[in-house]
């Protein structure tokens, strides 16, 4: 008798799995991270390997504790804890930055059961949870120089006072702000890499980023600053588009990137924060599922019942 | 022109066999016929063990209106009539016939008589064919329409989207002219108005072929469509050619459409002009395991292992072995189960190839629902599954899924989707059934109040 495997088709399927969308989700945060260490200097490094660590450890122990198959391999935890890392300033001390990491992996992922199952982004919720609980680390902006430089969005909404960079080191990165975030040349080049191998659409970004333009132009604001400040590219283009958190329709997608964009601008203009794009995301996380539920296809060929 | 294009995935091509003429197979020893090669009622043995059966004489007739004749795929004498598992998992009567090796034909086969549309569809009915990509659908069933004025179109399917499949492009390439005369058949038989020979355009020679027959003619035209997997499944093949939509539950014909697999047409040209039932097919054999892919003509009822010695046997041990494409195919438990009539390709693939691959949480990519080519949402049917909610897979449309396979095919969590879908749909049609009984039993109920309310009254 031979023994063939019988299962039902299809009988083939395509390369890409989980790990490698997370591993072209890493190639695609390179860039920032080169820029980021030019910029910042080596401690960056230095974060982000503690962020990473962290939370890869925190999940691998985890899946022990609670006998869970264990999926540290499939680079999730390593891209939540890159892109906690981009949320931070450069001179967080290494405690608070492994304690963020942990709340992101256990609490906000693992105890929602682990990958796909987490309503919250963790690296944003973490953020969030942070900057209420160290908002003096999380707010010190620290330049190779150790002198304190204010952020753009500081400057723009008159809570800080000073010259606003020029639209050259805006768009390099010279500037002000959390390790990731700065240099929207590197977030745009990984932006369009995330594009270009498909691990996201265009949706989302486009109706953040495009939002916040038209919010902030009839506001009679900066737009152009307001894009390139921030973490609005990081958020945009890395955050506002992971799956598990975000409606995966693409009409979904749309109103969940104008939902962001619209939240984004009224922290920024009217509320006491300078930065809104954690909240407006973390928002918006919370109604992705009656978003999806709108948004359901229409069935081809479906009669209403 | 058309509003929105169907979603669907790039599968590989490996049309490997494409240029391969198809060679005849050894007469097989011993040939296994299942009763039941199409959907609908199994058809009925009409021979019984011992006798002599010739090629093309009838073994069994079909039981009832959606049924299908076998024939005799070779001269010898029937050995045994017992139950076979088949693909399916059922067990179906099937009668063995030894071969005598001579392959005499059925002495009274003569051409039928062909005059008006009644007599078509009869001979098209005792041709014994049935779909020949895939579905097994009894042909006559199909042309079996009341309102001739009814039909708009007749598509003739020659996407063959499915990897691997060439013998559809053959039939294209060798039997061009018996698809052309099927084409003249349908024209004059069905009055036809339109007729849209479809092909994926990964078969220039075909496209090509059938563009130059086409030259000067009217009521007939050669749609080139993308190569983009399943374009030959029926509603979107419908959908990309004549832009109408087949609604949930209806068929082909109430939208004005027929569609034809371009090897069953050719059959039937075939058929009208010899005589001769369907005994044999065309068939690809390929995969990773197999030696020398190649297309054979094989009669029905042939075992595999017979075919596959026929390609050189294997190179490499086989692990999984399949009828049909790797898209859609059934995977067969051994080597000794038969070619059907809706048989177009057998593969086999060696371990690489064959084991399952693991499958992981999903990540809620997306990624099935943007490639379902009927716009359905395999990851919240999941969900919906798991949880037994039948009420919202009924809302999700489950039942319209045609098991096309791109959701798995994409899937990174390599989630077995259509497997779900599958179990879903079971789930959903017997849930259904059960909401109509109670139904009927609280209305059963309320009038026999109401009655003996009345007979109080009264």
């Amino acid at each position: 008798m031979a023994n063939f495997i019988v299962s039902v088709s299809p009988h083939l399927r395509e390369k890409t799995d989980t790990a490698s969308i997370m591993r072209d989700v890493l190639i695609a945060l390179a860039p920032a991270l080169i820029a980021s260490f030019i910029i910042f200097g080596e401690r960056v490094l230095l974060v982000v390997a503690v962020c990473v660590a962290t939370c890869c450890l925190c999940e691998y122990l985890f899946e022990k504790i609670t006998k869970k198959p264990c999926t540290v391999r499939d680079c999730s935890a390593c891209v939540t804890g890159v892109l906690l890392a981009y949320n931070l300033p450069v001179g967080i001390p290494l405690w608070q930055a492994a304690f963020g990491s942990a709340v992101a992996i256990v609490v906000v992922k693992m105890l929602f059961g682990g990958i796909g199952q987490n309503f919250a982004n963790p690296a944003i919720t973490a953020r969030i949870i942070m900057l209420l609980a160290f908002s003096g680390t999380m707010t010190t902006w620290t330049f190779p120089d150790t002198v304190s430089s204010a952020t753009p969005l500081a400057l723009l909404s008159g809570q800080a006072q000073g010259e606003l960079p020029s639209l050259t080191n805006m768009l390099l990165g010279l500037h002000g702000g959390c390790i990731g975030e700065t240099s929207a040349i590197a977030l745009l080049l990984g932006g369009a890499y995330l594009l270009i191998r498909r691990v996201i659409t265009w949706h989302t970004p486009v109706a953040f980023i495009g939002t916040v333009f038209v919010f902030t132009l009839l506001l009679g604001e900066q737009p152009v600053y307001q894009i390139l400040s921030g973490g609005l590219l990081l958020g945009a283009f890395f955050m506002a588009t992971d799956y598990a958190t975000t409606p995966s329709t693409n009409s979904g997608r749309l109103i969940f990137g104008i939902g962001c964009g619209l939240i984004t601008v009224l922290i920024r203009v009217w509320g006491s924060y300078p930065e809104g794009v954690s909240f407006s995301i973390l928002l918006m996380n919370i109604l992705t599922p009656h978003i999806s539920k709108l948004t359901r296809t229409k069935p081809f060929g479906g009669v209403e019942a | 022109m058309l509003k929105k294009k169907l979603n669907g995935v790039h599968a590989p091509h490996r049309k490997n066999t494409a240029g391969d003429k198809p060679q005849r197979i050894p007469t097989p020893s011993l040939v296994t016929i299942p009763m039941s090669m199409h959907i609908g009622a199994p058809a009925k043995p009409v021979v019984s063990v011992g006798d002599e059966v010739k090629v093309g004489q009838m073994i069994a007739e079909a039981n009832g209106f959606v049924s299908a004749s076998i024939y005799a795929s070779v001269s010898g004498k029937v050995k045994k009539i017992d139950d076979v598992l088949v693909a399916g998992g059922q067990y179906i009567p099937a009668v063995t016939i030894e071969s005598d090796g001579a392959q005499t034909a059925f002495e009274e086969l003569t051409p039928p008589t062909v005059t008006n549309t009644d007599e078509f569809v009869d001979a098209v009915r005792r041709s014994g064919l049935v779909g020949l990509g895939g579905a097994g659908f009894p042909t006559a069933v199909k042309l079996k329409v009341n309102d001739l004025s009814k039909i708009e179109a007749i598509i003739i399917n020659g996407a063959e989207c499915e990897p691997y499949i060439t013998s559809d492009t053959r039939t294209m390439i060798d039997d061009a002219d018996f698809v052309w005369e099927g084409v003249k058949l349908l024209q004059k038989y069905m009055e036809a108005k339109r007729v849209i020979i479809a092909i994926e355009d990964n078969k220039p020679q075909c496209i090509k072929n059938f563009r130059e027959k086409c030259q000067g003619e009217t009521g007939v035209e050669v749609k080139a469509l993308p190569a983009l997997y399943p374009q030959g499944g029926e509603k979107v093949l419908i959908y990309n050619t004549t832009g109408k939509i087949v609604p949930e539950g209806k068929l082909p014909i109430d939208v004005g459409v027929v569609v034809l697999n371009c090897t069953t047409l050719a059959d039937i040209a075939k058929f009208i002009k010899t005589g001769m039932p369907l005994v044999e097919k065309c068939v690809t054999v390929d995969g990773s395991a197999v030696c020398q892919p190649k297309n054979v003509i094989v009669p029905v009822g042939t075992p595999l292992k017979d075919v596959f010695d026929f390609c050189g046997g294997f190179k490499k041990p086989p692990k999984k072995v399949l009828y049909g494409g790797p898209m859609m195919g059934i995977a067969v438990p051994d080597l000794d189960v038969p070619i059907l009539k809706n048989t177009n390709a057998v593969l086999a693939f060696a371990e690489e190839d064959a084991v399952l691959p693991k499958s992981t949480a999903c990540i809620r990519c997306g990624r099935c629902i943007a490639h379902c080519p009927l716009k359905l949402m395999p990851a919240e049917i999941e969900s919906a599954y798991k949880a037994k909610d039948f009420e919202l897979l009924g809302e999700l449309k489950v039942n319209i899924c045609m098991e096309c396979g791109c959701c798995a095919f994409v899937c990174p969590a390599r989630r077995p989707l259509v497997q779900v879908n599958k179990l879903a749909k079971a789930g959903l049609r017997d849930y259904q059934k059960q909401q109509k009984e109670l139904a009927e039993k609280q209305k059963a109920r309320e009038e026999a109040k109401k009655q003996k309310e009345n007979t109080t009254n009264g």
